[in-house]
C-alpha cells in the first residue's frame, strides 16, 4: 500500500483539562517527533487517555496549546486534524459490513465509490483483512475486529494515528502478536503513533519513547531503555519492569538520607545485608522469582536462574544490591538522585 | 441465556387450561361478532350463538350504508401522518436527549416525561378550544396536529439510543460526520427495530382513536371509522347484525397490519428487557 501522508510532529504546551474539581490532565508539555511511535503510560486515572482524546480533539483543553505540525489545533475539528483514533472498544459500526466500515471515512469525505473501494481493499490486504470484507462486525473475533478499526484508521492516511488502549480487550497470545504487527505497521506507514496503555510490557516492546503519567502530570519522558535504566523517580520505577524495581527502606543499605532501589535481577540473596523473610518462591520455568519481605512496607524479588537451590518460605535471608546497579531517590520527593 | 426448558406433565397441562379459558374469554365476543354480522338481519335474534345462516349481504351494506370506504380512508390517512411525524419528532427529541449536550437537560426531559402522566381527559376541553380557536374542527389538522408529539416515542428511543456506545458517537465524529450524519448513518440503523415497534404503536393508538375525533367532528365527511361505526350504531338501532358487520370491516386493515408486523411488536415489547 501507497502510503503518503503528510506526517506531523505533536506539540503540546501546558496542556491543561479538569473536569469540575479534577484535574486530569495537569499542564503537560510533550514534543512528539515525526514517526515518533510515543507510549503514554501510566496507571488507571492517571490522564493518560485525556491526553490522547485532547490531542485527537474529542476534549478542548481547559488550558494550553496543542499543535499538530506546525498549526494550532486547539479550534480545529477532530474530523480537520488529520488524525485518525483506535478505540479500545473497536467503536465499529455494527450495522455495517467490514467493507463499509473501512470506507466509511472516505465515504464522509466524498471520495467516489471505485477511489474508496480500492482503498478499502488496500488497507484490508495490509491487515489480512480480505476474506472478510462481506461480514458484519459481530461475525468476526476479537483480534479480527481490531484489525477492522486499524484499517478504518490507516485508510484515510493520517499524519497521526492515535490509539486508546487497542490490544486491552485481546487474550494474552494474540496480544503478544499485534503488539508486533502493531510495530511492522508503523514502520510501514512511516507515521506518527501516539498509544495508550497501562501495559508497560507493551510500553517497552513498541514505543520508541515511553512519557511516564502519574496523576495527570508526565514523570518521565524517554526512550524505553531509559526509562528503565534511569527511572526519574520512585514512581517510574516501581512501575516499569515485572517485577518492579525493589526499593530498601531508607538507612538500610546506605545513608538514611535517600532511598535506593535496584531491579531485580540486581539483587541478591547474600549472608549479609539487608534481613527480610521469603514470602513466596515462584518456579517460571526460564527462572525462579523469590519474593520477600522486608517490612509491612517493603517488599523485594530477585530473580534466580533455574536449578538454584532456593530458601524454603518462611526463611530469613539476606539482600544486598549491585553497587553499580544502585537507583538512589529522594526521600522526601521520590526523585532520582543518581 | 438460560433458556426454560420446557413445562412437563401436570404442569404444561394446566397451564394451557389456563390459556385456553383465557382465549376463549377473548374470543368469545369476537365469535358472537363474527356470527352475527354473517347472518341476514331476521335471523340474528334466533340462536345467536350457532352460524344457522349465511350471508355476505350484510357486510355489503354496512359498508355502503355507513359510508365505511370514506370513513376508512380518513382513518388510514389520519393514523398514517400521525405515525410518521411522531416518528420524526420522537427521534428528533430522543436523540437531543441523548446525544446533545444543554442546559437543563434533565429537568426538560423530566417534564417530557411527566407529560405522560397527564390522562388525554384532563386535556380535552382546552385541546378541543385551541383546535377549535384554530378554526380546525372537522379538518385533518385537527385531528393530528395534537399527537403529532409525543412524550412515550421520545422516552423509548432515548432508551434505545442510550445504548449505543459513547466510543461510536466519537469514532463518528473523528471520522467527520456531525450530529445530522451520525442519527442518519449510525443512530437510526442501529435502533430500526424500536423504530418499528414504535411505529406500529402509535398507527394502532391513532387507528383506535374514538374520543378526540367523536369531539372535534361533526361533518359526516370527516368521520373516521371509529366514529363513524357509532353513527352506524344510532341511526340503525334496528339492525344489530348491520353494527356488528360494520366493526369487523372496522377491524380488518389493524389486523392485516398486526398479523404482518408481529414480529416488530414483540420486539418492541421486550426491547430493552434482553441485552444483546
Amino acid at each position: 500500500m501507497q502510503y503518503d501522508a503528510s506526517v506531523a510532529s505533536i506539540r503540546l504546551v501546558g496542556v491543561s483539562k479538569h473536569f469540575g474539581d479534577v484535574k486530569a490532565v495537569d499542564n503537560v508539555s510533550l514534543d512528539i517527533a515525526d514517526r515518533d511511535f510515543m507510549i503514554l503510560l501510566g496507571p488507571s486515572g492517571c490522564g493518560k487517555s485525556t491526553l490522547l482524546r485532547t490531542i485527537a480533539g474529542l476534549e478542548d483543553p481547559t488550558a494550553g496549546e496543542v499543535w499538530i505540525g506546525d498549526k494550532m489545533v486547539n479550534d480545529v475539528e477532530p474530523k480537520d486534524r488529520d488524525v485518525s483514533m483506535v478505540f479500545q472498544s473497536y467503536a465499529l459500526y455494527p450495522h455495517k459490513s467490514v467493507q463499509a466500515n473501512i470506507e466509511f471515512p472516505l465515504k464522509v469525505r466524498g471520495v467516489d465509490k471505485a477511489e474508496r473501494a480500492e482503498a478499502a481493499k488496500q488497507a484490508a490486504e495490509v491487515l489480512g483483512l480480505t476474506p472478510y470484507l462481506e461480514r458484519r462486525p459481530g461475525a468476526l473475533s476479537g483480534g479480527q475486529r481490531q484489525r477492522v478499526a486499524l484499517a478504518r484508521a490507516i485508510v484515510r492516511q493520517p499524519a497521526v494515528f492515535c490509539m486508546d488502549e487497542p490490544l486491552s480487550n485481546l487474550d494474552a497470545k494474540l496480544r503478544a502478536e499485534t503488539r508486533a504487527e502493531l510495530v511492522a505497521l508503523h514502520h510501514r506507514l512511516d507515521a506518527t503513533f501516539v498509544y495508550v496503555t497501562h501495559d508497560q510490557v507493551e510500553a517497552m516492546t513498541m514505543g520508541n519513547r515511553i512519557a511516564v503519567m502519574r496523576d495527570g502530570i508526565i514523570e518521565q519522558v524517554g526512550t524505553p531503555k531509559d526509562v528503565y535504566d534511569k527511572p526519574a523517580s520512585v514512581f517510574v520505577a516501581e512501575f516499569i519492569g515485572t517485577p518492579p524495581m525493589n526499593i530498601f527502606p531508607a538507612g538500610s543499605v546506605e545513608a538514611a538520607d535517600h532511598l535506593v532501589g535496584a531491579r531485580p535481577e540486581h539483587t541478591h540473596l547474600a549472608t549479609t545485608g539487608v534481613a527480610a523473610t521469603v514470602a513466596l518462591v515462584e518456579h517460571l520455568g526460564h527462572e525462579i522469582q523469590v519474593v520477600c519481605t522486608i517490612d509491612s512496607e517493603h517488599r523485594a524479588t530477585v530473580r534466580l536462574p533455574t536449578g538454584t537451590e532456593v530458601p524454603s518460605n518462611g526463611s530469613p535471608v539476606f539482600l544486598t544490591a549491585d553497587e553499580n546497579h544502585r537507583h538512589r531517590f529522594n526521600v522526601e520527593t521520590g526523585l532520582r538522585i543518581s | 441465556m438460560a433458556l426454560d426448558t420446557a413445562p412437563k406433565g401436570w404442569r404444561s397441562f394446566a397451564r394451557y387450561s389456563m390459556l385456553t379459558i383465557v382465549a376463549l374469554f377473548i374470543l368469545f365476543p369476537v365469535y358472537t361478532t363474527v356470527i352475527a354480522a354473517l347472518k341476514p338481519g331476521n335471523k340474528v335474534l334466533d340462536n345467536p350463538l350457532l352460524p344457522n345462516a349465511f350471508t355476505l349481504d350484510v357486510l355489503k351494506n354496512a359498508w355502503t350504508e355507513g359510508r365505511l370506504g370514506r370513513y376508512l380512508m380518513n382513518t388510514t390517512v389520519v393514523a398514517l401522518i400521525i405515525t410518521s411525524v411522531q416518528l420524526v419528532t420522537s427521534i428528533a427529541s430522543a436523540y437531543a436527549f441523548s446525544f446533545l449536550k444543554f442546559p437543563l437537560k434533565r429537568l426538560v426531559f423530566g417534564i417530557f416525561l411527566s407529560t405522560l402522566l397527564v390522562p388525554l381527559e384532563v386535556t380535552l376541553v382546552i385541546n378541543r378550544r385551541t383546535i377549535d380557536s384554530l378554526g380546525w374542527l372537522n379538518s385533518f389538522q385537527g385531528l393530528t396536529v395534537p399527537f403529532i408529539a409525543t412524550a412515550f416515542g421520545t422516552f423509548l428511543l432515548r432508551q434505545v439510543f442510550m445504548q449505543i456506545p459513547p466510543d461510536l458517537r466519537e469514532a463518528a465524529q473523528m471520522d467527520g460526520l456531525g450530529h445530522w450524519g451520525f442519527m442518519k448513518e449510525v443512530a437510526i440503523p442501529l435502533v430500526r427495530p424500536t423504530l418499528g415497534a414504535l411505529g406500529l404503536f402509535s398507527f394502532l393508538a391513532s387507528w383506535n382513536q374514538y374520543l378526540w375525533p367523536s369531539l372535534i367532528t361533526t361533518e359526516d365527511d370527516m368521520n373516521t371509522v371509529q366514529t363513524g361505526l357509532r353513527h352506524l350504531a344510532s341511526s340503525d338501532l334496528d339492525k344489530p347484525n348491520l353494527i356488528m358487520a360494520g366493526t369487523i370491516i372496522a377491524a380488518v386493515p389493524i389486523l392485516i397490519v398486526l398479523v404482518v408486523f408481529q414480529k416488530q411488536l414483540v420486539r418492541g415489547l421486550t426491547a430493552g428487557a434482553v441485552k444483546g
